[in-house]
């Protein structure tokens, strides 16, 4: 009996083994979970870039995160205000059914609906509409220069799929109607949903028809969000895991030396700075003229903040301090830009008497607790050293969820920002939201006030230039103008990092995007 | 007796009124829904518009009848975050959140009350003082390190048990369980242990107490001068008279376990209803906190208007007062 036990057993090891040779499953896990299956009904980037592994968009990002073909093949402007595009043929569903341009038009006619909470992401597209079955023309506002970027963020989903689940319009709160798209993912993309369940985890197995080649070998991909940074941890070092993203930047030495797992790291997209207040009076000082208006007190705010040591001691040497508000593979970016005014306190306290300001004057700091990368501690810093400049900093730090509101209200003097220029990765998302003043759709973000004439006259123009190197040049020139002009305080890039079990070789992408049709295991 | 329930009855709703205004009112201080939903490149009228949308430009009272109304309707609203039904969320998580719960009150039961049995009857053993001393420990050590040295010890080390998660779980009809599973059931033991260890120490310091004062009764010195066998006397005498309210204590420990079942369910990723609640305020998900917390209420409700109308059942005296 235990012989025949025993060798059954060994049999079913043996099955176990072979499939295992040939199935190669990544396990992985980060904070946040999947917020929705529906693509049209969210505005998180990191459900987006889950969703992506389902989903196709007409145009994607490839590894170096250039634009490439995907569900479409070409393009070209017939009109200033019209873009063709000719779609891949013999692209087919997840549930079988061809790819066609009807599919392409029904999407954004759901993305462009009222409903869709996703829809400002395509804000200067009016409409797709129909050539022939492989061929959709879309037209946008006024001629359009980053309408590929944003169409990388638009996933197509199935027209017969939706007309069969009454989910042609989106779901919508204020009217109380949720559709099937919220909890099924219909897509053209390398991998199926095979379960979805909030919190637990998602199971995706892989999509044998892909129309594309695969990069990868993985033949299916479970996620399991774990909120609590500790449980994750532990869960990668005992072997549930295969790959942690986000790593907790204080766990990363611990998990490096353990045997058997990596560390992967790169600066990511997203830029931390100071907005600073720009009314007439500091919230700190009623009655006052605001100092911040003077230049000169800007620099030497500047100066004062020893950006080397919150990165040795804040962010464990693993971000990268900044001089420019936009990171390096960002169209927008110069080198020349990049410079940060060094610390320099004596220069700080000559400045700020040059201003009229030799003993200082108070300010008010205010910085999130839950949403950057040690935001708190960051801001603790600061307030240290603009102290031993003389100014007097009032810090108050708060969770994120009444933190931003209170930003967008405009109730602070200095407060933490972080800008990726995500989805369009592109220099004008920090000069059309951070830099421009409020009015015209502009200036989304700026609850600053900021205001300056050359940049809001460049930002219009390079909002329609439609020559590629024309308007990188107006972005590098107005922000040139920001910097100069001390509009923003840039601190520092966030670090991203992951961490692995040796036998995973996943690409990472400074827009924090998982990206497992990259993956491999080995 | 008709009358008492129906003054419960009547009493209960108004609490469940006062914790529906106080949580709303609330509600007003944990943040700006707008600001988490809009894109981060939201226009400022992009933003207005999704304030109209959702009702939150109204005023206060305004959108608390609104709510009331629609509570009363049965509908609990649709969730900001993920565009679901509430009701359909919260059915979703109460089985992970009820089974955990279970197993702690069974562990809690199961540990606590021989452990106090054994301290109440020999109180100077050396055991007695060991347990009385790790017991101290339960009590302080907050319920976030537990289950984290926990996980260290027995997932990470040992490799024993799963660290996170409800393992595999079996669908019966819209109730998901993990008992019928293996991966289920060692997924159980550790949150389980970590939420019972508060209440284990409680239960049995409650027996510890319960127990000497019933031993130094004269009807147990009486049955020690009769002569009775000291395992009869100490546990179909003592332990039962000792037990009475212990079960009053479990019952309505019940009810807390549900409601603070929360920091167990973020350490351990389990997905119940302390994971979704912890999840809704991060986000200002409005109808899914106000629904979790209504929820919580009436449990608490329900569970003391039971405990109340049970009182009056056997306490003749009760009724004679309130009548």
């Amino acid at each position: 009996m235990t012989i025949k036990l025993a060798a059954t057993l060994s049999v079913a090891l043996g099955a176990l083994m072979g499939l295992s040779a040939e199935a190669k499953t990544l396990r992985w896990s980060s904070p946040t979970d999947i917020t929705t299956l529906d693509p049209y009904a969210h505005t998180e980037s990191f459900t987006t870039s889950m969703l992506h592994h389902v989903f196709d968009p007409l145009v994607r990002r490839g590894r170096t995160l250039e634009l490439e073909p995907a569900l479409a093949v070409s393009w070209k402007n017939v009109k200033p205000d019209t873009w063709r595009f000719e779609l891949r043929r013999n692209v087919k569903f997840h549930n079988g059914n061809p790819f066609t341009a009807d599919d392409v038009v029904a999407s954004f006619a759901r993305l462009l609906d009222p409903g869709a909470r996703a829809r400002g992401n395509i804000a200067n597209v009016l409409r797709a509409e129909k050539v022939d079955d492989f061929t959709v023309d879309i037209v946008t506002k006024g001629p359009y220069p980053l309408l590929l970027n944003d169409l990388a963020g638009v996933y197509i989903l199935d027209k017969e799929w939706m007309e069969a689940n009454g989910a042609l319009k989106p779901g919508n709160i204020a009217t109380g109607v949720t559709t099937a798209a919220s909890t099924t993912a219909i897509g053209t993309g390398p991998f199926k949903v095979e379960s979805y369940k909030p919190d637990s985890g998602t199971n995706f197995v892989v999509n044998p028809d892909w129309w594309d080649k695969p990069q990868h070998n993985l033949t299916r991909i479970e996620f399991k969000p774990v909120k609590s940074d500790a449980t994750r941890v532990a869960a990668l070092l005992s072997g549930e895991l295969d790959l942690i993203a986000p790593a907790p930047l204080q766990d990363l030495a611990r998990i490096g030396n353990a045997p058997g797992f990596k560390v992967i790291e790169e600066p990511s997209l997203r830029l931390i700075m100071l907005s600073l207040n720009f009314r007439p009076e500091l919230k700190a000082m009623p009655g006052q003229k605001n100092p911040l208006l003077d230049p000169k007190v800007r620099q030497a705010m500047w100066h004062a903040i020893d950006m080397e040591t919150i990165k040795k001691r804040v962010m464990r040497d693993k971000s990268r301090n900044t001089g420019t508000l936009v990171a390096p593979p960002v169209p927008g970016y110069a080198k020349e830009n990049d410079t940060v005014l060094a610390y320099d306190g004596a220069k700080a306290k000559a400045l700020l008497a040059e201003a009229g300001y030799p003993n200082g004057f108070k300010v008010k700091l205010n910085c999130p607790n839950d949403r950057y990368i040690n935001d708190e501690q960051t801001c603790v810093a600061l307030a240290a050293m603009w102290t031993r400049a003389g100014i007097q900093a009032d810090l108050q730090t708060e969770s994120r969820a009444t933190y931003f509101p209170r930003q967008d209200r405009g109730e602070f003097d200095v407060s933490m920002v972080g800008w990726a220029t995500l989805p369009p990765m592109d220099g004008f998302s920090v000069l059309s939201a951070l830099l421009t003043a409020q009015k015209d759709g502009y200036g989304g973000s700026n609850s600053s006030t900021y205001e300056n004439a050359r940049i809001e006259a460049l930002t219009r123009q390079a909002a329609s230039e439609l020559d590629e190197p024309k308007r990188r040049a107006m972005l590098v020139e107005a922000l040139k103008v920001a910097h100069d002009d001390v509009a923003y305080i840039p601190l520092h890039q966030q670090p991203l990092a992951w961490a692995a079990r040796d036998n995973i070789d996943v690409p990472q992408f400074p827009d924090e995007y998982v990206r497992l049709w990259f993956a491999t295991v080995k | 007796m008709f009358k008492v329930l129906l003054s419960r009855l009547g009493q209960a709703a108004l609490v469940m009124l006062v914790v529906s205004a106080v949580s709303f009112v609330m509600f007003r201080y944990v943040g700006d829904p707008v600001a988490t939903m809009a894109r981060e490149n939201a226009s400022i009228a992009e933003k207005e518009e999704l304030r109209q949308s959702l009702g939150l430009d109204q005023s206060i009272v305004t959108q608390y009848g609104r709510f009331l109304k629609r509570t009363l309707s049965g509908d609990l609203g649709i969730s900001y975050r993920n565009q679901r039904p509430v009701t359909q969320l919260i059915a979703e998580r109460l089985p992970a959140t009820m089974e955990l719960v279970i197993v702690a009150t069974f562990l809690s039961l199961a540990l606590g009350i021989p452990l106090g049995v054994l301290c109440a009857l020999r109180p100077n053993g050396a055991t007695a003082r060991l347990v009385q001393a790790i017991s101290l420990i339960g009590i302080s050590t907050p319920t976030f390190v537990t289950g984290i040295v926990l996980i260290l010890v027995f997932a990470v080390t040992l490799g024993w048990l799963p660290s996170f998660g409800r393992g595999q779980v079996v669908d019966l009809g819209w109730w998901s369980t993990g008992f019928l599973t293996w991966s289920g059931i060692k997924s159980l033991i550790l949150p389980g242990i970590t939420l019972a260890l508060y209440q284990l120490t409680l239960i049995m310091r409650l027996v510890r107490s319960e127990m000497i004062d019933v031993l130094s009764t004269d009807y147990i010195r009486f049955a020690r001068a009769r002569g009775l066998p000291t395992r009869y006397i100490h546990f179909h005498l003592a332990l039962r008279n000792a037990l009475m309210p212990v079960i009053t204590v479990t019952g309505l420990q019940i009810g807390s376990l549900i409601a603070f079942a929360i920091v167990t369910e973020t350490v351990f990723q389990w997905p119940g209803m302390g994971l979704l609640f912890i999840q809704a305020v991060s986000f200002v998900d409005i109808p899914v906190m106000a629904a979790y917390l209504l929820f919580v209420g009436l449990l608490f409700v329900i569970i003391n208007t039971i405990v109340d109308v049970l009182y009056a059942v056997v306490d003749p005296r009760l009724r004679a007062r309130s009548a």
